[in-house]
């Protein structure tokens, strides 16, 4: 749920031309939104009506749409199992509004970074107050039986 | 003086109906554009079959992002 709010927040940062945006699952529960609750629940059962509408005009599967209205546009892109919902402004930059979005739901898609573990601290290095041991060798005894 | 006014009423009139006639335009150009997986695009306008069906719930989903 934070990531995907992450990847939202990320979102209306890049893109200007996105003025609110809802992640819903299949079933249209809201993931994550850029709106209130109440108003991203409202957006979250329209897109799914909208999507599932389209979805029947062909056998082929839908990938994602967009709806050039008078006041502005609707732009609804599915994954395996979310949709991502945006509105924007009138004539907005549609290829770049679609690459958005899809970006975003890719991003939700992968599983968030580890963390690099904390390497071990060596404790600091002491002084020598002392000269340096001069280096002793070992010599292999000799085998005095031989 | 009343070559004037004829002027600015002619204009004021002359922008109206430039008003009107852009608003048209615009409500003419609502429609949607559907991408399925094999690639294909289908563009759905108004007065279209079907065009209706797929407006109304965009034109809500505007609506509710818009409080």
């Amino acid at each position: 749920m934070a990531q995907t709010a992450d990847a939202l927040e990320h979102l209306t940062e890049i893109s200007s031309q996105i003025e609110a945006a809802v992640v819903l699952d299949r079933e249209g529960t809201v993931v994550a939104a850029t709106v209130d609750d109440e108003r991203a629940g409202r957006m979250a059962g329209a897109a799914l009506e909208l999507f599932r509408r389209a979805d029947e005009q062909r056998e082929q599967e839908l990938v994602q749409l967009d709806a050039a209205l008078e006041g502005g546009s609707v732009f609804v892109v599915r994954d395996a199992d979310r949709l991502i919902a945006a509105t924007t402004r009138a004539e907005p930059t549609v290829g770049l509004v679609f690459y958005d979005l899809k970006s975003c739901l890719r991003s939700l898609g992968e599983a968030p970074p580890e963390k690099p573990k904390p390497k071990p601290k060596r404790a600091p290095a002491k002084r020598r107050t002392t000269t340096p041991r001069s280096r002793t060798t070992t010599r292999k005894k000799k085998d005095e039986s031989g | 003086m009343r070559a004037a006014r004829t002027l600015v009423l002619g204009a004021a009139l002359g922008s109206a109906a430039g008003a009107v006639l852009l608003r048209r335009r615009a409500r003419s150009r609502d429609r949607v554009e559907l991408y399925f997986d094999d690639g294909t695009l289908v563009t759905v306008g108004k007065g279209q079959p079907d065009a209706e069906r797929l407006l109304s719930p965009a034109r809500e989903l505007l609506v509710a992002a818009r409080g």
